[in-house]
């Protein structure tokens, strides 16, 4: 046997294996598909305060290995959610956490004030890195003094496990991580999308409505890997890392470069039950290896 | 109606044009229940410009073979791909996926207008109201006589009537043009096709007090509901073509 558990402070996963926002609707939509108790955790979608529309149509454009989307957050709001979403998922057997959203500072205070009394709700993921929103989301993540500001108002509040999570989009991500590490943050996940753009040749116009999105996919990976090494080294909090993760090789460059768990997004759209293969995939490659713990790998390259 | 994702078997690829087949695959498990409308998620495999599945509609079912077929035209590397399959390889799907057309209750006359590639979910659809004793008529549109796809195949529904852009077969012009429409008096149109002949055929409609569906092709990313990037503005505000269409009744569009 394997222990594939692992801990955010006193949170357990029963294993390391978590969706990533906005790439797994609510967990129910993979019902079908698998078993999602299965999994170390689910992050649901973005959710804000009041319901958003999100962007115009078209959202999406397909890249080399990747795609941009422009989604901008469109959810039903923090009160849909808890009366229609949440008696619906708080049965799984596995962390259930809300990304959680905003435009003002207020916002995110408001949002994470009412999903702390949320029982079956262990952490939340603070979403400082939204790239396709005109007000908030990455503007916080992209500043170290809002970085500061939003991770040290939320902690003031959230009495449960607060994982940042930390935009690419930046000159130097390690100084985020430290920021948001010294304000209270318990564990840090990354990468989200890095800003892009892509241009319709034919119809000489951009490929999405917003002209930039975010983009994700394994064309992110060697990028997200080395942040995810950056920022492990430099913080002593677990580190989620995701981008680009496609197989359970990809997942375990990630704990090798010291990844505590990792998120699985942009994949699951093709192929819904990655999430699981993927899990099995790092079973067996332990066992393989001859480790009997997770843990044995987490950094192992930095050893 | 559970999804899955499955590994089907070609069985036939019958090339119409240099640009359309009609491509049929095969299950090794019982099929489930497809209802007219509905689609498919194609695996592209073999090239990084192929990352995302394609949806392709489902044109024509054989639940005792477990066989369905999908109507295929060329855009670009991906339904090249699939153009290219022979016999024997295999495709990987995730089926069925969407909702579908409505099929009535009452004695309705009805006709089914496809544009181009946009006829392919109208021959199960066809299909599927002729089994229920529905005597559809089926006008379609083309660019010119050396596009025209499956005429055969469609008679066996209902009287079939054509236009196309040149005039070379049928009636001359657009389908919202066609003759039938002021000499024939219906209750329902179904319609897949571009945007601007589902957009005519929906103000024909509205026009006319006619109830009509129409079946988007909005751009789709997972094509069951977790991505939120094929979104279409309704009036219940914006929702997934992928779950809550890609059929829609025209009401409930903000064209
Ligand atoms: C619900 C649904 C059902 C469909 N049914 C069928 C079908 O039965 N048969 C069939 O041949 N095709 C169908 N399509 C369209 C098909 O999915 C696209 O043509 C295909 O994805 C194009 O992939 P490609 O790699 O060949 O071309 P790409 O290289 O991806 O694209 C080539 C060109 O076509 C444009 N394009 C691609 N997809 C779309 C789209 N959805 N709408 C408008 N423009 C597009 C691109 O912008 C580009 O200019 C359907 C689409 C949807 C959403
Ligand atoms: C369509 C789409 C929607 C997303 N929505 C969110 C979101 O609401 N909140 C968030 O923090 N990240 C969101 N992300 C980013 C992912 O969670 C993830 O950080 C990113 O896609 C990189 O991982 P991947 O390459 O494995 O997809 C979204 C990504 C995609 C593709
Ligand atoms: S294509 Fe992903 S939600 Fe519709």
């Amino acid at each position: 046997m394997v222990n594939l558990g692992i801990n955010i402070g006193d949170l357990h996963f029963k294993n390391p294996v978590l969706t990533a926002s906005g790439t797994c609707g609510y967990g129910t939509e993979l019902d079908d598909f698998f078993d999602v108790s299965r999994l170390g955790g689910i992050v649901v979608k973005g959710t804000t305060l009041e319901p958003r529309e999100g962007n115009a149509y078209p959202r999406m454009a397909e890249t080399p290995s990747g795609m941009l989307n422009a989604v901008g957050l469109q959810n039903k709001g923090i009160d849909y959610f808890e009366s229609n979403i949440y008696p619906k998922i708080s049965g799984y057997d596995t962390n259930i956490i809300v990304n959680v959203n905003g435009s003002t500072l207020d916002d995110y205070i408001s949002l994470s004030e009412r999903i702390d009394r949320l029982e079956k709700i262990p952490a939340i993921e603070l979403n400082i890195s939204c790239p396709n929103v005109k007000k908030g989301g990455m503007i916080f993540g992209t500043n170290l003094q809002s970085a500061r500001e939003v991770t040290r108002a939320v902690r003031a509040v959230y009495t449960k496990k607060l994982i940042v999570k930390l935009s690419p989009n930046v000159t130097n991500i390690v100084d985020f991580a430290k920021v948001v590490e010294e304000e209270g943050a318990d564990s840090i996940s990354l990468i989200n999308t890095l800003l892009g753009m892509a241009v319709d040749i034919n119809m000489m116009k951009p490929s999405l409505s917003t002209v930039t999105g975010g983009l994700s996919g394994p064309a992110i990976k060697p990028v997200a890997l080395g942040m995810v090494w950056q920022v492990a080294k430099a913080v002593k909090v677990p580190v989620i890392g995701m981008g680009g993760i496609m197989t359970a090789s990809d997942a375990i460059e990630f704990f090798l470069a010291g990844a505590s768990a990792v998120q699985i997004g942009t994949v699951t759209f093709i192929d819904p039950a990655a999430p699981v293969k993927i899990l099995e995939g790092i079973e067996s490659y332990l066992q393989r290896k001859g480790f009997s713990d997770i843990k044995d790998i987490i950094g192992y390259i930095n050893h | 109606m559970a999804k899955c994702v499955d590994d089907l078997k070609v069985v036939g690829n019958k090339l119409l044009t240099e640009d359309f087949c009609v491509i049929e695959v095969e299950s090794g498990k019982k099929l489930p229940e497809f209802r007219p409308g509905q689609f498919v998620q194609v695996r592209i495999d073999g090239s990084p410009a192929t990352f995302l599945r394609r949806p392709i509609s489902i044109h024509d079912v054989d639940f005792g073979k477990n066989r369905y077929k999908m109507l295929i035209q060329v855009l670009g590397k991906g339904t090249e791909t699939i153009y290219r399959l022979k016999s024997g390889d295999y495709l990987n799907v995730i089926h069925p996926l969407g909702n579908s057309f409505t099929i009535p209750d009452d004695k309705s006359k009805i006709l089914l207008v496809g544009g181009g590639c946009g006829i392919a979910p109208l021959l199960f659809l066809g299909k599927q109201l002729k089994a229920r004793g529905f005597e559809p008529d089926v006008l379609m549109g083309f660019r010119n006589s050396s596009r025209v796809l499956e005429i055969e195949e469609y008679s066996q529904i209902g009287d079939v009537f054509v236009t196309t852009e040149d005039g070379s077969l049928g009636e001359k012009g657009y389908v919202t043009n066609h003759s039938v429409l002021t000499s024939v008096k219906y209750d329902r149109i179904y319609c897949c096709g571009p945007d601007s002949m589902m957009k005519v055929v929906a103000e024909y409609s509205m026009k006319n007090n006619i109830f009509c569906e129409v079946s988007l092709e909005n751009l789709m990313a997972c094509g069951f509901g977790i991505c939120l990037c094929c979104i279409v503005e309704t009036t219940r505000g914006n929702i997934c073509t992928c779950t809550e269409g890609p059929v829609f009744n025209i009401r409930e569009l903000k064209w």
